[in-house]
């Protein structure tokens, strides 16, 4: 069996020692009607099978090793540098647990405390969690925060259009037992200004995404002001690799802000784990969810971390807490710590370059591709929105004969979409990739 | 000594990482939407290393230790797991891409679902909550979406016992339901006539961890279970503790509608130090067609020639989805390839394992160690760590002092009704011979805690880290260090 | 345990001076030692606000635990001790003294006799301390 040590006589000798004669005899609890069913599992397979198994799987499979990809939609192809997953791959990280003692995990717990100050220093904000499962379930709590905030005598949240569909989807999971209505997202055109008039006395939170799930970029401080001057707290989604170039969302005045941190050096893995951040103004600390660490000494005076404010969490506060999270995306905000670190005040702002350098080489170009068109005015950093002849799953579906990953089928989200792709360019898109795709998308303009 | 902050090793201009110049032509940035301080370290990439690894050395892991801490099931984490996540064809696909480009990806998810359902006991699973708390949350929204869609807006009442994990309360609330709170018997269990008062019509349903934090199996389940069906109400599972049933028992046999698996504990995904988990929920057959999407579901069956072709679909009357994209993808990747290993004696062996190494330790410290529920347990213990003769000497002391002898501490100060609660979980990958170690260790500073309770109550010594000021860490409250 | 004889007790550890119709109100001594190091103290509601009796107007949280902290009889709020928040270690220090919460007036003077007495709450203490 695998990774079992005991040997046939060290059995016999601990069985004795409990006072049992058999492994059976320790399930006498259990209702003996339902006990050791015999279940309808595969046999064991050695290392050898599993690997050639799951090579063959894996294989089966369209990877970005293989193909190009223009495909982004809240989860992007980046450069990973080798360093992040040799330091991920350390032992000592990721087979510990939470540092509930905090005298043996004080590497765990300096590196959240990395992270949380790499992570408020991008974004601008005051104080940053020790992460979220996902961008999507961050802003679920945000909403959380907001309405425990006003006490539950605000129950409304205006939700912008433009944030990721599966975030917004996840809010109302969330909010499905708790009275909140949720509205603004029901038309694709509601924008800014139309959102600030949808605040009122009983808005709670106002969210908005930047840049947008189109790709789009622009100065939320107006919208942060009617959201204020009603009472209400501003929530802006970042994708933070975009931070590296533009200007933090804390500039805007926002109260909150979170996003999905896969950008910083984690690889698609067809979704997940994932990481989700989690930031906010000092004055809202205690009512964010979710583990944080704070700075102390120990009893011999050295500079020591601590998980701090844990009053807060559920296995004191049970229902009275601000969330039921436990577990924090440890290894994933690891992970962020390394990259932003290794990349640095001049890299990561050369990778978000980059990335906007190539996606607007990769608009014109594609724009100017016969039948296509690029939809939409205004700026955007690294994703952007052409108009098609034709649908968008039968041109993705062509394209893959060229290895090319086409971008998202935007009609699936949004009906007055139909036939727009959303195409993502990064620092991974060479030139070539992007003309070898101008050219086929002139192939496949027709059926 | 301290390892220095990244921002403390940082000098102007330095920087570690490489990158191309640019093959298209530089156009002008966004005007007004630049931002102007970066304030991010510039370090070499070896400084970086060292300063990581030095960190890491810091941290107590499986890999360095023994680390009995109860209800976490630090097991073993097979390297080969780790090879396979990051297999090209795995690590480098998109969340979504056509489902028809990513069928490996879908036939791994589908057989991790028909493993559960099995192990389980379950019609449908759900791979898409992030952690086990995440998890619960799902099962309670489907329990709530139920009552809901069939008129009985009245079931808003959560009975828990009071040994249940703060999850369960702080879930029950995250769902706009109400938390009752139902007490334990002499022998740990929950309190029958209690519950009998407890169950009417108001009943969503009962929140059970089985075996209870304890460790030990609720005797009367079945019961437990026809008085929560009597009255109309489900049952919910916490499978926190299935390392101990694998073919053993099925949660879905002995009463259980829903249940949420933690592939980091059962099915050794790594713990990460603090995550990412994953937290599977599986349900009878009633409430499949609520389970959050997507689910893996075959469109063609395999026809003999041609494997059967995969999709993602939503259940009808889903609760939605509770996060973006498919779950912890590289976790799933994880538990197939320990399941596969395991195979179906393999995983009746981890549990039998498991509850021999939890009573063979529970043997060798009864008398030394008060062990207020003295009976058969399962995969974990719970001990008391105070003795009469030793008044100034704490769970806590215990604890810190294991350290010195290059142990983590087992969980301490839970479950809440047991005072001074030292939990105790080996697990099945441990050999005798650690476990005869940590028993020495236990039993020598039980003697230390009457000839010498100083040495406990400053412990740990051994240590790179002495104790750490929490009071000044709440009160001072530096969450963020300064850039400069 | 200091139990002072002048004031008033509730089941949730508050304390009450009476003096004609105002109270005054904070946590015990008893509490205060059960929470052990206070790093936060808040008072939600605000002055002029009526709150209910046993409806929450605040919250103190130490290192191991958070707590609400309840109104002991209804009234309508006058003063809050703003210096409190920021040194809630006197919670610990001075819980019947420098450490009160809130001045009120007293909404139902009826309910004043309902909370226990020095000696009562002392009993009641001693009964949940095993």
């Amino acid at each position: 069996m695998a990774y079992l040590p005991h040997t046939e006589t060290e059995r016999a000798a601990m069985l004795k020692a409990v006072g049992v004669s058999s492994m059976e005899d320790l399930f006498g609890a259990v209702p003996s009607a339902h006990r050791f069913p015999d279940l309808d599992l595969p046999e064991a397979v050695s290392e050898i099978e599993i690997l050639s198994e799951l090579h063959a799987m894996s294989e089966a499979n369209v990877d970005m090793q293989h193909f190009a990809c223009f495909l982004g939609a809240g989860a992007y192809h980046h450069f990973i540098p080798s360093v992040v997953d040799h330091i991920l791959r350390r032992n000592e990280f990721y087979t510990a647990y939470t540092p509930y003692q905090p005298e043996i995990s004080q590497g765990t717990l300096q590196a959240v405390f990395e992270y949380q100050s790499l992570v408020c220093h991008l974004t601008g904000m005051e104080v940053s969690n020790a992460s979220h499962y996902d961008g999507a379930t961050a802003l679920a709590e945000a909403v959380i925060l907001a309405l425990n905030h006003h006490r539950g005598a605000r129950r409304e949240v205006v939700l912008s259009p433009a944030i990721h569909p599966h975030f917004r989807e996840v809010v109302r999971t969330y909010m499905q037992g708790l009275d909140v209505s949720l509205r603004g997202d029901d038309i694709l055109a509601n924008d800014s200004s139309a959102l600030s008039k949808m605040i009122g006395p009983s808005t709670a939170l106002v969210a908005v995404q930047y840049p947008d799930f189109l790709g789009r970029i622009e100065d939320f401080t107006r919208l942060a002001e009617s959201a204020h001057a009603a009472g209400a707290l501003l929530c802006v989604v970042v994708n933070p690799l975009a931070l590296g170039m533009l200007r933090p969302p804390g500039e805007f005045g926002a109260d909150v802000v979170v996003g999905e941190g896969q950008t910083l050096g984690i690889p698609l893995s067809f979704g997940g784990p994932y990481l989700g951040i989690f930031t906010t103004k000092n004055e809202f600390v205690r009512k964010m969810a979710g583990r944080l660490v704070g700075e102390t000494v120990d009893s011999r005076g050295q500079r020591g971390y601590v998980l701090t404010l844990t009053p807060r969490e559920q296995h004191i506060r049970r229902e009275k807490a601000t969330s039921n999270i436990c577990t924090n995306q440890g290894l994933m905000a690891l992970a962020a710590a390394v990259y932003l670190s290794e990349m640095g005040k001049q890299g990561l702002r050369r990778v978000a370059e980059l990335c906007y350098h190539k996606a607007h080489y990769a608009a014109e170009a594609l724009g100017a591709v016969p039948g296509y068109r690029r939809w939409g005015e205004g700026h955007f950093f690294h994703e952007f929105v052409l108009a098609c002849p034709r649908p968008v799953a039968e041109i993705n579906e062509r394209l893959l004969e060229y290895e090319i990953l086409g971008g998202y089928d935007l009609g699936s989200v949004y009906p007055e979409m139909r036939d727009h792709m959303l195409l993502a360019v990064t620092e991974m898109n060479t030139k070539e990739e992007i003309d070898d795709l101008a050219s086929a998308l002139k192939e496949v303009a027709h059926a | 000594m301290p390892e220095p902050l990244i921002y403390e090793i940082s000098s102007p201009g330095r920087m570690a990482v490489t990158l191309p110049e640019s093959d298209v032509p530089e156009i002008e940035l966004p005007p007004g939407m630049v931002r102007t301080e970066l304030p991010l370290p510039e370090v070499s990439e070896l400084d970086l290393v060292r300063h990581f690894v030095r960190l890491s050395q810091l941290n107590h892991s499986i890999d360095t230790g023994f680390y009995p801490l109860g209800s976490c099931t630090m097991k073993y984490n097979p390297k080969v797991h780790e090879d396979a996540a990051r297999m090209p064809g795995f690590a480098q696909t998109h969340p979504l891409q056509d489902p028809n480009t990513a069928q490996g990806n879908l036939a791994l998810m589908y057989s991790l679902q028909e493993w559960l359902k099995e192990i389980g006991g379950f019609a449908g699973v759900s791979l898409q909550p992030a952690a086990g708390a995440h998890g619960e949350l799902t099962g309670i929204l489907i329990l709530r979406a139920y009552f809901r869609d069939r008129g009985e807006t009245k079931r808003t009442k959560i009975l828990i016992p009071n040994s249940a994990h703060g999850t369960n309360p702080a879930t029950t609330a995250m769902s706009g339901l109400q938390v009752v709170e139902l007490p334990s018997d002499s022998r740990g269990n929950i309190d029958l006539e209690a519950l009998r008062v407890a169950c009417d019509e108001t009943v969503a349903g009962l929140m059970l961890t089985n075996p209870n934090t304890l460790g030990l199996f609720e005797e009367h389940v079945l019961e437990v279970a026809d008085l929560v069906h009597g009255c109309g109400g489900l049952m919910y599972g916490d499978g926190a503790n299935m390392n101990a049933l694998l073919g053993i028992v099925r949660p879905g046999d002995i009463g259980f509608d829903v249940l949420h698996f933690n592939l980091h504990k059962t099915f050794t995904t790594p713990h990460g130090g603090g995550g990412p988990g994953c937290g599977p929920v599986g349900v009878v057959d009633r409430l499949v067609e609520y389970l959050p999407g997507p689910l893996v579901e075959v469109v063609e069956d395999d026809d003999g020639d041609l494997a059967p072709l995969y999709a993602l679909g939503m259940p009808p009357k889903t609760i939605g989805r509770v996060k973006s994209f498919h779950g912890h993808f590289g976790m799933h990747v994880r538990a197939y390839t320990y399941m596969r290993m395991q195979g179906k004696a393999g995983l009746r062996a981890v549990s039998d394992h498991a509850v021999l190494n939890a009573n063979y330790l529970r043997v060798r410290l009864r008398g030394t160690y008060p062990i207020p529920y003295d009976r058969i347990c399962m995969h974990e213990f719970v001990a008391e760590g105070r003795w009469e003769e030793a008044p100034g000497v704490r769970a806590l002391d215990v604890a810190k002092r294991l350290m010195d002898y290059g142990f983590h501490p087992p969980t301490n100060y839970f479950p809440l009704i047991v005072p001074e609660a030292l939990m105790i979980e080996p697990t099945e990958t441990e050999s005798v011979q650690t476990l005869d170690s940590f028993a020495e260790a236990m039993i020598k500073i039980a003697q230390e805690a009457r000839t010498d309770p100083e040495l406990l109550r400053t412990a740990p010594h051994n240590t790179p880290f002495g104790r750490l000021d929490e009071v000044q860490a709440a009160k001072a409250l530096v969450l963020c260090c300064s850039p400069g | 345990m200091n139990y002072p004889q002048d004031l008033k007790y509730t089941k949730n550890d508050e304390w009450v001076r009476v003096q004609g119709g105002s109270g005054t109100s904070g946590i015990t001594d008893y509490a205060q030692s059960q929470l052990s190091d206070i790093v936060f103290f808040e008072v939600s509601a605000s002055v002029g606000a009526a709150v209910k009796q046993g409806e929450a107007f605040g919250t103190v949280e130490s290192v191991k635990a958070a707590s609400d902290i309840y109104m002991p009889v209804t009234g309508t709020l006058t003063e809050i001790n703003a210096d409190l928040s920021k040194s809630p270690d006197w919670i610990n220090k001075d819980p019947y003294g420098q450490a009160w919460m809130i001045r009120f007036q007293i909404g139902d003077p009826v309910q004043v006799d309902g909370l226990m007495d020095a000696a009562a709450y002392e009993m009641y203490c001693q009964g949940r301390s095993h």
